[in-house]
């Protein structure tokens, strides 16, 4: 299997603080990883670096064996569902023509249809964004991330405004992915229920990262799982 | 009468000039909309003023100097509000100011020319000569095909930067693109409306093409419509009752808006 994510020695270090302090995981191609660590853990930071939205960091990431700061090849490999997707409220754009934002080659028009088709939206198409639910929409982003058929798909998960419904039509849509098209998933959530039920890999990170390695394990190991419940329940007290 | 004033040819001067602005700013203008620029557009204009009382100083056609001094003034002012962060509506608020401060300046030294510049602050459409007429057709082509081009790359990094960014999009090159179309497409359009209400081109029919809920194309096609319509109806209408073209185009685009937003009121149009 080839290395689809290398990050090595990662660290990002604030004025005042290591947002992430010398991490550093391989993502075999197929994997579906999980990533959990308590809110401030470093999860958006590393998402963040992986996306290039953050070149200021030490150590090297690289996607399929090239380096992200020398080789941007690797914006083709990647989709991206962003946490919470920012957009003018009444931007005129419809469900089609967001998703086609996405796509790299404008002849390919039929991909739209196809993926919209599959991920349960195509009688949303010509609907304005701005007039759809909370997990409509994160579908529709996901169908934008897939368009370009990535080879990775990188996903930060929403922590509100979803229906259960829709959480679970989510799940199921991952795990199609993952096991049907082969897709590397990395997946980070707060939801440790489904990153057991759903990842073959778990990466959990509080600044540096306390463990990696597969979910059975992590899930198996008891202490491991009551010291980051704890971490993570302080971490919930603290913000209410 | 009506129909003798279309055989004039300073009459299908103004109405091509007309028309060609009225599509390139109805264009430039929704992204400008989008990106909660509204004003920039005013701003450039208004620049665009010291440019012009240069030109006119240095005994230059008054238009070349606005072009050098709206395009590099804006370039400038968004490289300085992006190196200090300042927040988009103070660069403006300082973009505009700077250019009438420098416009007034250089009036003063010269000891004024009102009446040259009384034409450029409302603009003197019916005055169009052939060479602007070709000039305006062919800068509205250049930039008709260059937002052709990119299209997927402006509407994405307008949508949102940062999955712009994420997809490989050069984000950065594509807002100074977008400064750059805005900067010429002010100063062209300054020969129909001037200086002072540019921006109602920019902003006021993508404003109302957007309440009617449509995918972008539609929107970009409806703005076009009402910019078009304001614009042929509001130079024959201001011919005939001999009244300002600028504020004619101008009134009758919030016209539009008006009936947009009576038709919404009344629950003819999808709710978004």
């Amino acid at each position: 299997m080839l290395n689809a994510v290398e990050i090595t020695n990662l660290t990002v270090k604030y004025p005042d603080v290591k947002a992430l302090d010398d991490v550093s995981f391989v993502v075999k191609e197929g994997d579906f990883l999980g990533i959990i660590g308590p809110n401030g853990a470093g999860k958006s930071t590393l998402f963040d670096s992986m996306l290039g939205l953050n070149t200021k960091y030490t150590g090297t990431i690289k996607f399929f064996g090239q380096d992200i700061k020398k080789s941007k090849k690797y914006h083709d490999e990647i989709g991206y569902v962003p946490q919470k997707p920012v957009f003018e409220k009444n931007f005129p754009a419809t469900v089609s023509d967001v998703v086609r934002m996405g796509l790299k080659n404008e002849s390919d028009e039929n991909k739209i249809d196809e993926i919209l088709q599959q991920l349960w939206i195509h009688e949303l198409r010509k609907r304005r964004i701005g007039e759809l639910s909370g997990g409509q929409l994160q579908r529709v982003f996901i169908a934008k991330a897939l368009v370009n058929n990535p080879k990775i798909l990188i996903l930060d998960e929403p922590v509100t405004g979803i229906d259960q419904q829709s959480i679970e039509l989510f799940y199921s849509i991952l795990r199609e992915l993952n096991s049907k098209q082969k897709i590397t998933i990395i997946w980070s959530s707060h939801d440790l229920d489904a990153v057991n039920q759903l990842a073959n890999h778990v990466a959990c990170l509080n600044r540096t990262l306390f463990f990696h390695g597969e979910s059975e394990k992590f899930f198996s190991d008891d202490a491991l799982v009551k010291q980051y419940s704890e971490a993570s329940m302080q971490e919930h007290m603290h913000h209410h | 009468m009506s129909f003798e004033i279309l055989t004039y040819s300073f009459m299908h001067r103004a109405l091509i000039s007309g028309i060609a602005i009225a599509i390139l700013c109805s264009v430039v203008g929704l992204f400008l909309v989008l990106r909660r620029y509204s004003l920039f557009g005013d701003a450039i204009a208004h620049s665009s003023f010291g440019g012009i009382a240069l030109g006119l100083l240095a005994g230059v056609y008054p238009l070349w100097t606005a072009y050098g001094v709206s395009i590099v003034s804006a370039l400038i002012i968004t490289k300085i509000k992006d190196r200090y962060n300042i927040s988009g509506d103070a660069s403006i608020a300082v973009l505009l100011s700077s250019g009438i401060a420098a416009g007034l300046v250089i009036i003063s030294f010269s000891g004024g020319f009102t009446i040259d510049i009384f034409s450029f602050l409302f603009g003197s459409i019916l005055l169009v000569s052939v060479n602007d007429t070709i000039l305006i057709l062919a800068l509205t082509g250049a930039i008709l095909i260059v937002i052709l081009l990119l299209y997927r790359q402006l509407l994405y990094s307008t949508f949102n930067e940062e999955q712009a960014k994420v997809s490989g999009i050069p984000v950065e090159k594509i807002n100074y693109l977008i400064i750059f179309m805005a900067g010429i497409t002010v100063v062209t359009s300054i020969q129909l409306v001037g200086v002072l209400l540019i921006s109602a081109l920019f902003v006021i029919p993508n404003v109302t093409a957007i309440m009617y809920g449509r995918g972008f194309k539609q929107t970009a096609i409806i703005s076009m419509s009402f910019s078009v319509f304001s614009v042929v109806v509001g130079i024959l209408i201001s011919y005939i009752f001999d009244i300002t073209p600028a504020g004619t185009i101008v009134l009758l685009s919030i016209g539009l808006l008006a009936i947009t937003m009576g038709i919404k009121s009344a629950g003819l149009l999808s709710k978004n």
